[in-house]
């Protein structure tokens, strides 16, 4: 009897212990500096510190060029580099311009797809790191009506 | 209460698509209330997971510009048809949801 409640008692305890743990470690990573960064060049530098950014066109970004709600803005991204590892996506012009990272792990292709919010007309600019380098291109979107508010 | 959480894999040619909505006010901290007049503060979620089989095969981070209820798609090699399949968020509240499902 006693044997099971101390049993209980731990198991419980890392329950606890695990749920506690697994958000601070998870949210540990998540790059505050980088996501509240509310200019375009402070964002792409605290994300990624000292790196070379070679353009490409090997990197697609399908969105349609005129928006008229910018709350919902469907983007698609295609690469065909070699080994994608992450795909990065700003808006130059949003309040805040660094819009979502996507860590690609091994078996991944390179592609992501997703809606996001523009505020008004601006760049989305998307960087690809691929076999430990560096890529980027951009597309140029109209945006009617703003969709961060 | 239902998931937040719901998914759709199709597997042709070894290669699982992934389509993914996620239940989510994604409130930007910019927008004021119709009701109050007030900002509504901020709130969205900030890291996706998503594991095949238990290993970690897409990992996400987020702003508050992804839209709300986002879609999230992507595409991976080697998965069958019955493998698990696992997607969980947490936002800035630290709230956060796990989906299990069988690929497809």
């Amino acid at each position: 009897m006693l044997r099971r409640d101390i049993l209980k008692c731990l198991l419980s305890g890392s329950f606890i212990l695990s749920g506690l743990l697994k958000p601070i470690i998870a949210l540990a990573r998540w790059n505050q500096t980088a996501f509240d960064a509310t200019d375009f060049n402070n964002a792409i530098n605290s994300y990624f510190p000292d790196q070379h950014f070679s353009e490409t066109d090997k990197i697609k970004i399908s969105v349609h060029p005129v928006i008229e709600n910018g709350a919902v803005v469907p983007v698609k991204i295609n690469t065909d580099l070699l080994k994608p590892e992450s795909i990065t996506i700003f808006v130059d012009k949003n309040p805040t311009p660094l819009i979502a990272n996507f860590d690609l792990f091994p078996g991944c292709l390179g592609f992501i797809s997703t809606r996001i919010k523009m505020e008004q007309p601006s760049n989305i600019i998307v960087v690809v790191k691929a076999n430990g380098k560096f890529f980027t291109t951009k597309t140029f979107v109209e945006v009617h009506e703003g969709g961060c508010s | 209460m239902a998931s937040s959480i719901r998914i759709k894999t199709k597997t042709r040619d070894n290669i699982t698509t992934v389509r993914a909505i996620l239940r989510h006010p994604m409130e930007t901290g910019f927008r004021v209330s119709e009701e109050s007049g007030e900002l509504v503060p901020a709130h969205f979620i900030k890291l996706v997971t998503v594991k095949h089989n238990d290993k970690i095969v897409l990992s996400c981070d987020w702003s508050r510009a992804v839209s709300k209820n986002p879609y999230l798609s992507f595409m991976f090699e080697g998965a069958k048809s019955g493998d698990k399949l696992e997607l969980s968020w947490i936002d800035t509240q630290d709230k956060s949801d796990t989906f299990e499902t069988l690929i497809e």
